[in-house]
């Protein structure tokens, strides 16, 4: 079997991979980067409002303040030490790429553009504040060439459309790379690696209605779970207010953030009935919620009521043109409507996985072992959506995905030079290390009754109905009954076309395996979880409970148990921000 | 409704031929994407790359009834039928509708697309007004899908020398770009009867591209620097 030697492997090309690579890039180490895509492909390209860092550009500001609105926003779910850690370090981690090209919109007087985002706010809960930093509404577009061609600059080593199957590890626990699979001649390829970071993404695939990208299957997810490591928090979706209706693609918060506004069937401001201060731009997962219940209320827009209108043609068409050209150009193709002249129908959508892979400050993937509950594993790092930090908590702030992928892209980089320092020599890879993936590869030569596209849809309709916005426990052991039968046909399921050649039967396949776990890893953390926090809402456990769940959750695959580890309340170095009611 | 699609795959011996497709769907909302991945849940041998679906990740380039299109921002309710499907012309063809895209990939690597700037770096932003930002706009927004480049005859002919008008859009990106202190190299990097000079203003280009930016401008501004520099 083909085998490449490098110093370190990022697996995942997008912002978060990217950042981190190019830490790597710029040392004497051998990096390379396995994407399942070119680069540019990744999700990362369709971020849009922007990346949140307190510069004062616009008003005053502190990172101390952006610290607070991210613990409130994430109900208080949030790790403060990595919060912390994240808004002391935004803006010298938004300055840098701005030093690398990212072409910033701007101020006036030159200074990078900042426009008001929700849960922002001034000294501590006070008025809006504006520091979401901006290029026009194509942010993550900018942020992610700019980011692949200083990779290119440095002369990254990248295995574009490459699949990555599974993490090899030794008996000690080692991560020493993984298996993975060229795409274009389906030949499967061992890359060892001293250090190896996940950074493969989300898995908003999961759900029938979603603003992310077909790519968005938690392959990365999946490989820790064949590990034998668990997953945090994964009851915690956020569903992103304003999707297009029946389309799923996004309508950024960045059009709220520039004066937009939400109307039911009567045109009513509704907002300013459930966040009378924040109105539109409360928390996501409020105004998803809100939409939800004037829906199921009967407020809906439209011949079935199913949405609800944004409104922005008083913005005018020059700020329209200028600050939001992309939307308009959505909002024309996708929803048949001019936005300059009419408003948007819009419905919430399934958009960002809060859980993830636990991780610790460093990026490095932390497990219960013999020493402890948060022990790391060695030479294992993970980044970005795919990992749990956490900084995101129960509800992710609008503005703060880029940012993670930045901040702790930047301080996996940094931490996987320090172990290549401390672990100067590769290990030596067991005998058998790919031969669970290497047969779970070839299971897909084996002819099959059931079609993988059929088990797939049903997965997706079934998250959609069995976990979204609202949840029981009689809706969630239902989804997860379901789930069972949905794993029983998986195993029945075969390929029509064995070939090797660019099988993206063969890889939805892969996928499908990937989000099966993602699915289970939801239904049952979610069905754990006996209180409703940040976007997790429990109606047979309407409050939030924190005598019992201010923690998080940990699944583990084998025998789908559920554990616990506490939040840290305590910052690295400001006083904690104690738990209170979440208004906005 | 009837489609035609350029079938292709090296391991089974056949030549690359078109196959007709009937489809059962309603276009009303519908992008040709969906009715591509439609036709693949019933015929998974069907080969096509794609990702976002809404048109900013540049993956599913084809050709669509002789023009180049992201298929999924382009509505099947447009289409006159027998849609017909073929790969992006001018790359090899890996199989169906993928192409090898590399060929285009080294162009846009050979233009050097990262801002170049030995200065010292202050500890905030760089300042740039907004009418210097403006001179980006119409050049950052490049997808790499290559509906440019492909759709260009001087590509066709000369794909190893010829940048491209995708590589060239992005060598103006960083040429307008007030903080890029390499624009006299950069000229000199694409300073070639064949690298800049095998545009002839076609304009295929601009037809083509599907965020409906305008490398021909931007090409013919490059060249009007050249002169300017001469004299």
């Amino acid at each position: 079997m083909n085998t490449r030697r490098f110093d370190a492997l990022i697996v995942g090309g997008g912002g978060a991979g990217l950042r981190a690579a190019l830490q790597l890039a710029r040392s004497d180490y051998k990096v390379a980067v396995v994407s399942k895509v070119f680069p540019t492909r990744s999700h990362t390209v369709s971020a849009q409002g922007g990346i949140t860092a307190a510069l004062a550009n616009v008003d005053d500001d502190r990172w101390e303040w952006h610290m607070y609105d991210t613990v409130k926003g994430g109900d208080w779910l949030g790790d403060q030490d990595a919060i912390e850690f994240m808004c002391r370090e935004a803006a010298s981690a938004v300055y840098e790429l701005e030093h690398m090209g990212l072409p910033f919109s701007r101020l006036d007087n030159g200074k990078i553009y900042q426009r008001p985002f929700g849960g922002q706010s001034k000294h501590f809960g006070g008025d809006q504040a504006t520091r979401t930093c901006a290029a026009a509404d194509r942010t993550g577009h900018a942020l992610l060439h700019t980011l692949y061609q200083q990779n290119i600059q440095h002369r990254t080593q990248f295995f574009d459309e490459y699949f990555a199957l599974d993490l090899l590890r030794d008996a000690d626990g080692y991560c020493l790379g993984v298996t993975a699979m060229s795409i274009e001649t389906g030949e499967p390829l061992l890359i060892e690696a001293r250090t190896t970071l996940l950074a493969t993404g989300g898995a908003g695939r999961v759900f029938w209605n979603s603003s992310n990208a077909m790519i968005n299957t938690g392959d990365g997810l999946g490989m820790v779970l064949r590990a034998g490591l668990p997953l945090q928090d994964m009851e915690f979706w956020q569903f992103h207010p304003t999707g297009i209706a029946g389309v799923g693609c996004l309508i950024t918060e960045g059009v709220r953030g520039e004066g937009g506004y939400l109307l039911n069937k009567h045109g009513e401001r509704f907002m300013e009935r459930y966040a009378p201060h924040a109105k539109d731009l409360a928390g996501r997962d409020v105004v998803a919620r809100a939409i939800a219940i004037e829906i199921a209320e009967g407020r809906g827009c439209g011949p079935r009521g199913d949405y609800v209108d944004i409104k922005l043609d008083h913005l005018g068409e020059k700020t329209i043109a200028e600050k939001l050209p992309g939307i308009r150009d959505l909002a024309i193709r996708f929803a048949g409507v001019d936005p300059a002249e009419k408003p948007i129908p819009v419905a919430p959508t399934a958009h960002y996985m809060m859980g993830g892979i636990p991780t610790n400050l460093y990026g490095q993937v932390v497990a219960p072992a013999r020493f402890g509950p948060e022990e790391p594993v060695p030479g294992l790092y993970a980044v970005g959506e795919c990992a749990c930090v956490s900084v995101h908590g129960a509800n992710r702030l609008g503005g703060n995905s880029l940012l993670d992928l930045i901040v702790f892209g930047r301080a996996a980089g940094k931490h996987m030079l320090e172990y290549l320092r401390d672990n100067p020599y590769p290990r030596s890879l067991p005998g058998n290390a790919a031969e669970a993936s290497l047969a779970r590869l070839q299971r897909w030569d084996q002819a099959g009754s059931e079609r993988v596209a059929a088990i797939s849809d049903d997965l997706r309709r079934l998250m959609q109905t069995h976990a979204g916005v609202f949840r029981t426990d009689a809706v969630l052991r239902e989804g997860l009954e379901k789930l069972n039968e949905l794993e029983g046909r998986l195993a029945h399921a075969g390929l029509q076309d064995t070939s090797r050649v660019f099988n993206t039967a063969r890889i939805e396949a892969l996928e499908l395996e990937n989000l099966m776990g993602v699915a289970r890893a939801t239904l049952v953390s979610a069905i754990s979880r006996t209180e409703s926090r940040g976007a997790h809402t429990r109606e047979d456990f309407p409050a939030r409970d924190d005598e019992h769940w201010l923690k998080h959750t940990l699944y583990s695959r084998a025998g789908d148990q559920v554990d616990a580890k506490p939040v840290r309340l305590k910052p690295l170095t400001v006083e904690s921000i104690r738990p209170k009611e979440r208004v906005y | 409704m009837k489609f035609r699609l350029y079938r292709y795959s090296p391991e089974s011996g056949e030549k690359p031929h078109m196959q007709d497709v009937e489809l059962d769907i309603d276009p009303v909302g519908k992008m040709l994407l969906d009715a591509l991945l439609a036709i693949k849940a019933q015929d998974e041998t069907l080969s096509l790359r794609r990702s976002c679906r809404e048109g900013v990740c540049g993956s599913d380039a084809v050709n669509v009834n002789g023009k180049n299109r992201l298929a999924c921002i382009t509505p099947l309710g447009e289409l006159k039928e027998p849609i017909e499907v073929r790969p992006l012309p001018g790359l090899p063809v890996i199989r169906d509708l993928i192409v090898d895209m590399e060929p285009f990939y080294r162009q846009y690597r050979s233009i050097k697309p990262w801002l170049i700037n030995d200065g010292p770096e202050p500890e905030v932003e760089r300042l740039q007004s907004p009418e210097d930002r403006a001179l980006l706009d119409g050049a950052y927004e490049c997808i790499l899908c290559a509906c440019c480049t492909t759709a260009c005859p001087s590509f066709w002919w000369n794909p190893d020398k010829f940048v491209g008008p995708a590589g060239l859009l992005q060598a103006y990106r960083f040429i307008a770009d007030s903080r890029d202190e390499a624009t006299s190299a950069r000229l000199d990097n694409v300073e070639d009867p064949y690298r800049l000079y095998r545009c002839h203003g076609i304009m295929n280009c601009v037809d083509a591209c599907p965020k409906g930016l305008n490398p021909t401008e931007a090409i013919g501004r490059i060249k009007s620097l050249l002169v300017k520099r001469r004299v």
